[in-house]
């Protein structure tokens, strides 16, 4: 299993039934694919509606139904459309659950940087500012470091997406809860060991008795 | 009041300089016809309010492309190599606005409203030069209405009288744009008429729609 499909598998397991989720472009997106079948999610879509569904059959795209990444998708019996504003109503004001985003950086404070590199990348927060203030709960999805050097920190360098909204932190490595004391390492991927972690982390973090293992 | 005209009256109303909102999200139940309106008559120095750049190749990222756009409020412009360029070199000055907070401020000034509070954006550069209000303990940022000379939006289908409905995920800025703008085109990807479109239906009221060109894109 490579990093990513042990990332997305973990992520899915903490979706419960009848949750409202909206996930990121990327490798959030694949979240959907891992979901227990008895689990009934329901996809939110930043462009106007909740119901998402799958990629259509190759040739029967709907010119009218994209995604927020603007790939063509489906929609799920009982699913409603509407317009952006009621879109954010639904996002700032609590009706999400949970929503999953890749990260550049993340903090031990819970502090998110995810949607500018200065001088370097800069495409735009699009709805990830509100979705992380907004959402009930805000999972972050991503390779533990970038090119062997860590992101998660004691404290974001980049431009912050927002403050202390983070509350879980999944990685190919590890999982970490977010909390008033500080990070907690609650799982840890089998074939990795706990020096292995603490040397790919420069946040300081609390190591959860017992230390669980990752996707067992 | 006869809405419908062709597409050079159209543009016979977009001049230089002008701030227009144009719908859609990344091209998807954007007004392609009108933007393409725009590109041929080569208006410049237009302030654009958007949700993205679209695509270089596509929709409102053409515009970018063909160097009309002076200024853009907009939530992304990552799948639009031309808008980093252009912001990085100073050719074009970029605002980027959290999309949620772009689309309550056309709403603020389509409803009246002198602005809102919104969380979203507290800690961040987005709350540089901002007011802080602090309600039940909790800060916002006050946020203030947009509105533009002209809004270029796109109906699935349009009634003779400017009855707007929106198929699917075409909905998006649409109706809001509608709402806060001195003059409202709508294009049309099929014109009907009155009665054909269920009242309980009715996404955009007749009341907003100045205009109906035919789109055939």
């Amino acid at each position: 299993m490579d990093a990513r499909e042990r990332i997305v598998r973990r992520v899915a397991k903490e979706l419960k039934d009848g949750d409202i989720v909206n996930l990121g472009i990327g490798m959030p997106t694949k979240v959907a694919n891992y979901i227990e079948e008895d689990v009934e999610v329901i996809f939110q879509s930043e462009n106007g509606y909740i119901g998402m569904g799958g990629a259509p059959e190759a040739g029967k795209e709907d010119p009218d139904l994209v995604n927020a990444g603007g790939m063509h998708v489906t929609v799920k019996k009982g699913a409603a459309f509407f317009d952006s504003a009621m879109s954010f109503a639904i996002i700032r004001g609590g009706h999400v659950d949970a929503t999953v985003l890749g990260a550049l950086q993340v903090d031990q404070e819970g502090n998110l940087a995810n949607w500018m590199i200065p001088g370097k990348m800069v495409p735009g927060m699009g709805g990830a500012m509100d979705l992380v203030v907004g959402a009930k709960r805000v999972i972050v999805a991503m390779e533990h470091t970038a090119k062997g050097s860590p992101k998660i920190l004691k404290q974001c360098k980049l431009p912050l997406t927002a403050e202390k909204e983070v509350d879980l932190i999944v990685t190919e490595m590890a999982v970490f809860e977010v909390t008033e004391q500080g990070l907690i390492l609650k799982e840890r991927a089998k074939e990795v060991t706990l020096e292995e972690i603490k040397e790919a982390t420069e946040a300081d973090f609390i190591v959860a008795e017992p230390l669980e293992i990752m996707n067992p | 009041m006869e809405k419908i005209i062709d597409m050079e009256q159209a543009i016979s109303y977009v001049e230089d300089g002008m701030t227009i909102m144009i719908g859609g999200f990344l091209g998807n139940g954007s007004p392609d016809q009108l933007i393409e309106g725009l590109l041929e008559k080569g208006v410049k120095d237009l302030t654009l309010i958007c949700n993205d750049t679209g695509f270089p190749d596509r929709g409102i990222g053409k515009l970018v492309v063909n160097k009309q756009v002076k200024k853009v409020m907009t939530s992304h412009i990552g799948t639009n190599p031309e808008s980093g360029k252009q912001m990085h070199s100073g050719e074009m000055d970029v605002r980027l606005i959290p999309q949620g907070t772009l689309v309550e401020q056309i709403r603020s000034a389509g409803a009246g409203l002198g602005g809102f509070l919104t969380p979203t954006g507290i800690g961040t550069v987005v709350a540089e030069g901002k007011e802080v209000v602090e309600i039940d303990g909790k800060d916002y940022l006050l946020e203030l209405p947009l509105k533009a000379d002209l809004a270029l939006i796109r109906g699935s289908k349009v009634d003779t009288k400017g009855n707007i409905w929106y198929r699917n995920s075409t909905r998006n800025f649409n109706p809001i744009m509608a709402m806060a703008a001195d003059r409202v085109i709508v294009e049309a990807e099929e014109v009907v008429e009155i009665g054909e479109i269920d009242p309980n239906n009715v996404a955009t009221p007749h009341i907003f729609v100045d205009h109906i060109v035919r789109g055939t894109l």
